[in-house]
């Protein structure tokens, strides 16, 4: 039973930081909660369904879990804004143009409501269906569809309004 | 043929590969007849791209420790506490005191057979809920064995022997620590090939070691309750009492041995 679980639950963990540091922003926030996270899971293992599906199970405690803590966050000062973050702890990309655009990228995600950002996440990044997306964020897939389609929407516009790195960070281009 | 018309669904399942080879086909050629609604296609692709390859690198990351689940499990079995050998040296005066007087022990002041009245009346309890249960019947499986033994013994303060019943065609199950009236038990549990269960309880409990093995039945759960060595234990199951009967002496038989 228990190395069953721990077979199961295991090659999940990479990706649940993953949607975790992507959420939370700064490492060990995201790390606390992940194991807070796998504490639960842990201890509800005879609580999923036997026949059902692992990823969305253990993705919903994380996202329930994240979510509340996000909300309560809302109340205090913002925290470490994507730009501040230290080097390394969003992402090592190739080069120093690719950076700036994945750097783009995040920031412009962080401006959209955390609903929108955990649709967009579990979709695009973490690769699960609608249908388990529906399920992790206990919407209706419509639900999902709708708030994809804004996600995606307000992305593209942040992403067409960030002015280009070439003029945006002129004193990095010259380090290249 | 009439084709159903292309939906902003139907645009996010292109984007994301959902759509079946034969949709996909109608929005491609929707696309190219669209660039307008082409150009943002691709740029919701763009964008996607740009996100899972920002944040790549974090699956990539050494899993730090306090993240290592097998270590997270083995510490839940085993909150931190005390040193094994002072575990150990604690056991040790826990059986020395009980020797003594008993007077740490639970069920205390009770007469001996009332203590095992109490403790088949836990037994029968434990087994209303935990036999009929489908999907988790025990917390620990027959095959993780000795983290029974070793959770059990711990909450008990004293090792805990597991009886083998498989001659009698009683296959062990596993178990759980479970709560009582006098504190935690060691529960575990036993199945025929017909799906019959048996459960066996152990708890401290300080009775004459010469006191007989005491019959009990309750709501149609039979029983047979003794003690031995500061432990008491009891075999219930919906089973005959001729039959449980010689099962109880066989686990008395093999715990005495094992002490």
């Amino acid at each position: 039973m228990t190395t069953e679980m721990v077979r199961l639950i295991e090659p999940v963990i990479p990706a649940l930081r993953r949607y975790a540091r992507a959420l939370m922003k700064d490492r060990a926030a995201a790390d606390d909660l992940v194991q807070d996270c796998l504490e639960r899971a842990i201890g509800h293992w005879h609580q999923r369904h036997a026949e059902g599906d692992i990823r969305a199970w253990i993705f919903a405690i994380l996202h329930n879990l994240a979510m509340t803590r996000l909300r309560r966050a809302a109340a205090r000062p913002r925290p470490v804004p994507i730009e501040d973050a230290q080097e390394g702890d969003l992402a090592r990309p190739a080069t120093q143009e690719d950076r700036l655009r994945y750097r783009d990228a995040l920031a412009a995600l962080a401006q959209l409501p955390h609903e929108q950002r955990a649709v967009l996440l579990l979709v695009g990044v973490e690769d699960l269906s609608y249908a388990q997306t529906a399920k992790v964020l206990g919407i209706p897939i419509g639900t999902v569809m709708s708030r994809l389609s804004r996600a995606r929407e307000r992305l593209s516009k942040a992403m067409s309004e960030v002015p280009r790195p070439e003029s945006a960070h002129p004193h990095l281009r010259r380090v290249k | 043929m009439t084709m159903r018309p292309i939906t902003e669904d139907d645009l996010h399942g292109y984007v994301d590969g959902a759509l079946d080879p034969e949709r996909r086909e109608q929005v491609s050629a929707y696309l190219e007849a669209h660039p307008d609604v082409a150009a943002r296609v691709a740029a919701y692709g763009a964008e996607r791209g740009m996100l899972r390859a920002a944040l790549a690198p974090i699956v990539e990351e050494p899993l730090p420790a306090e993240l290592d689940l097998a270590r997270m499990v083995e510490a839940r079995r085993r909150p931190p506490g005390p040193p094994r050998w002072a575990m150990a040296a604690a056991a040790l005066l826990l059986v020395c005191v009980g020797g003594a007087g008993g007077w740490l022990l639970r069920g205390m002041g009770s007469a001996p057979a009332e203590g095992l009245q109490a403790l088949g009346r836990e037994a029968a309890a434990s087994y209303a809920v935990f036999a009929p249960d489908k999907g988790r019947p025990v917390e620990i499986r027959a095959e993780d064995r000795a983290q029974l033994v070793a959770w059990t013994s711990r909450r008990l303060g004293r090792p805990v022997a597991i009886p083998d019943l498989a001659d009698a065609g009683y296959r062990f199950m596993g178990g759980r620590v479970v709560a009582t009236e006098h504190g935690p038990a060691a529960l575990f549990m036993y199945d025929d090939d017909a799906g019959s269960r048996l459960v066996m309880l152990a708890r401290p409990l300080a009775s004459d070691p010469k006191a007989p093995m005491t019959p009990h039945a309750r709501d149609g759960v039979n029983g047979f309750s003794w003690s031995d060595n500061g432990l008491g234990y009891s075999l219930v199951g919906q089973a005959a009492p001729e039959t449980l009967h010689p099962l109880a002496h066989e686990a008395r038989r093999q715990i005495h041995r094992q002490a």
